[in-house]
């Protein structure tokens, strides 16, 4: 980042970091959490998880074992559970690639405290996303016929699904993320194996950080790497969130066939990924005393793309009504009366709330620069947006063209196991990172100080 | 402080890459390798048998026809294992005291089948139809191999799907005149794609609908 475009971006930037921070204290309080003796509340919240995780592998081992029929989906309804979290969590990795690549290439300040562990959460929510679309096959050992090789059967999967693009876009995803969020860490890695005490600690940060020495011609590698790698991050998530969207789109159900489901699937994406990353943002800046790092202005301006994600949510509800209307469509006009009186009636009406009218509470400063207003608001949205999900695959796939075809979806004990079993993995992974990784990039926040004292 | 690597670690680092790449390249190039090695095709297995029955000595020996013991080959879908008694047509008079023959004899006593090996066992979701096969000019041979020259019968061909499309693709490399098929020595003559396009084009076989899913997997 050349000086010139940061000095004038913003008045507020010196808020993004609290002024007694200099280097010395800002690697410190990062890389103490890495370097200290484990807590007693990480081993708790490790092996709570790690018991959830266990539901997790006993729900996917009875899956395997007895087949997807212990499922609540039908013949009608044949995608449930496994889908809207398939989708929900690829939404959540969303909003990390966008804060470490897009915001870096807006040049946002405040994006710098936030983007290693908004990336992490990138990384695990893709990778748990991932595994959906494989549980919820009815063969999920043949998963791998989904890829293009030079097999015996001389077949070669379907390039026309969307499905198979799917598969594609998230393979990809995990692998660009992995490399982006790796790339970020090498420095910090350099910094903890400096730092570190224990020649275990030494070898293995050593060993990660690929003998990092921090010369000119590194920063100059590293800035150019990154920097490309954030531009092709950014296309890459607006792709793979549209293809989830094409999952749908390119359908023939009313309801789904809808040239909106591209960008709409994005930016609830990105909505419903802010969020998450406003909850976890909360969790470990209580939990870490980042308060240094991670300040109000930090909430606020997540709070804000909240807001504008939510009226970009509430245009396309509201698009997807009157086009249902405007059109000359009774099918499509039918779903939507039933989306909004039938029987999923309240969860249509509750995604509503969740996700348009809540986040309204975001266009007051106060509320955005509140915690416990904003991590209400951000769990909500994140309701929401499961619930979104909820209407667009259970309602609409309920009530298709045949009445005599209509059916209700009913999650069983193993849809819901499956669920929180990975929302339990997601906690572990984070468990993990927390505790092995530093949190906040130390170097970008040094050099945030060094930009900072050279203004002041 | 000490250095925390020593120089030698240079060379662990670049092992270690050469071995990461290894290891992402090499369970494929295995893989790749396995599923078409005759461990996994049976390719060239010789199954036990409960009579060591010789196609040798019964075709190129004694020239007996493919159809005189497969006798629903040109019109089934199943060409067929004899029952016992086909070869006790023959084996009621000659060899009648040969131990090899011995289980024969007894299914022929008792009225318990021979439990044959299957040797080319496809599963149960293709159909395969032999009929449609020697109809349309393909022998014997180019799918079970040299079987008049096989003492014991073994697996010639992988019998994988790629296999037989590759054939459905272009039958012009394989077919022969019908009145061929049978015959255990026929080989490819100099102009096989010349006479193969006009067997094609005579016995109406319709290429461009024979890789179909529905021609086999039904």
């Amino acid at each position: 980042m050349s000086r010139d475009i940061e000095q004038r971006t913003d008045p507020e930037r010196a808020t993004v970091l609290r002024s007694d921070q200099d280097y010395a204290s800002i690697s410190r309080a990062i890389s103490d959490s890495v370097l200290r003796p484990t807590s007693r509340g990480w081993w708790l919240g490790f092996c709570l998880s790690g018991l959830g995780v266990l539901i997790f592998i006993a729900a996917a081992g009875y899956l395997f074992y007895a087949g997807v029929g212990i499922w609540g989906v039908n013949t009608t309804v044949v995608w449930g559970f496994a889908i809207i979290n398939y989708v929900w969590w690829i939404g959540i990795g969303n909003a990390g690639t966008l804060i470490s690549a897009m915001l870096y290439l807006a040049r946002q300040p405040w994006r710098t405290s936030i983007n290693r562990f908004a990336e992490a959460m990138t990384i695990f929510a893709a990778s748990i996303a991932g595994l959906f679309p494989i549980l919820h096959l009815g063969r999920p050992y043949l998963f791998y016929w989904l890829a293009p090789y030079p097999s015996t059967m001389g077949v070669w999967p379907q390039f026309r699904s969307p499905l198979v693009w799917d598969m594609f876009a998230i393979a990809t995803y995990i692998i660009v993320s992995v490399l982006f969020w790796y790339t970020g860490l090498i420095p910090d890695l350099a910094t903890l194996r400096d730092r570190a005490r224990s020649r275990a600690a030494q070898l293995v940060y050593g060993a990660f950080a690929l003998g990092w020495r921090g010369s000119a011609a590194h920063w100059r590698h590293y800035e150019r790497a990154y920097l490309i790698l954030a531009a092709l991050a950014v296309p890459l998530v607006v792709s793979v969130h549209s293809v989830v969207g094409y999952d749908f789109a390119t359908a023939l159900m009313p309801g789904w066939r809808s040239t909106l489901f591209a960008p709409y699937f994005v930016v609830g994406a990105m909505f419903s990924g802010f969020a998450m990353v406003i909850v976890i943002t909360i969790a470990l800046r209580a939990a870490f005393r980042l308060h240094a790092f991670v300040t109000p202005r930090h909430l606020d301006a997540m709070a804000k793309i909240l807001l504008a994600a939510s009226l970009i949510m509430g245009y396309a509800y509201g698009m997807e009504a009157f086009m249902a209307w405007y059109g000359t469509d009774a099918d499509e006009w039918r779903q939507t009366v039933t989306t909004a009186t039938g029987p999923y009636g309240p969860a249509y009406w509750g995604m509503l709330f969740c996700n348009v009218a809540v986040p309204q509470l975001c266009w007051s400063a106060r509320i955005r620069r509140s915690i416990p207003a904003l991590l209400v608001v951000a769990i909500l949205v994140n309701i929401g947006m499961w619930l979104e999900r909820y209407v667009i695959v259970v309602n609409i796939l309920s009530q298709g063209f045949m009445p005599s075809q209509f059916r209700l979806y009913f999650p069983t004990v193993w849809d819901w196991a499956t669920m929180l079993g990975s929302f339990a993995l997601f906690l572990w992974f984070f468990f993990l990172f927390v505790r092995f990784v530093p949190m906040v990039p130390m170097h970008e926040v040094r050099k945030l100080a060094h930009d900072l004292g050279e203004r002041s | 402080m000490g250095q925390i690597f020593r120089p030698r670690a240079n060379s662990f680092a670049r092992i270690a890459l050469l071995g990461l790449a290894l290891l992402i390249v090499l369970p494929f190039c295995i893989g790749f390798a396995l599923v078409r090695s005759p461990y996994l095709t049976g390719v060239d297995d010789v199954p036990h048998q409960p009579v060591p029955f010789s196609h040798q000595h019964h075709v190129s020996g004694l020239g007996i026809d493919c159809r005189y013991c497969h006798t629903s080959v040109e019109h089934a879908a199943f060409a067929g294992i004899p029952p016992t008694e086909t070869c006790m047509t023959c084996h009621s008079q000659i060899w009648t005291d040969a131990a090899v023959l011995e289980p024969v004899r007894k299914s022929w006593r008792t009225g318990q089948p021979l439990r044959w090996t299957r040797v080319y066992d496809l599963p149960d979701f293709v159909y395969f139809n032999h009929g449609i096969h020697v109809s349309h000019g393909i022998g014997c041979t180019t799918c079970h191999g040299p079987v008049g020259r096989m003492p014991l019968t073994r697996q010639a061909t992988p019998l994988f799907m790629s296999w037989c499309l590759d054939c459905h693709r272009a039958p012009e490399k394989y077919v022969r005149p019908r009145e061929h098929v049978f015959d255990p020595d026929w080989t490819p003559p100099q102009n096989q794609f010349a006479q193969g396009r006009q067997l094609v084009h005579e016995y109406q076989i319709r290429v461009g609908q024979l890789i179909h899913c529905s021609v086999c997997h039904r």
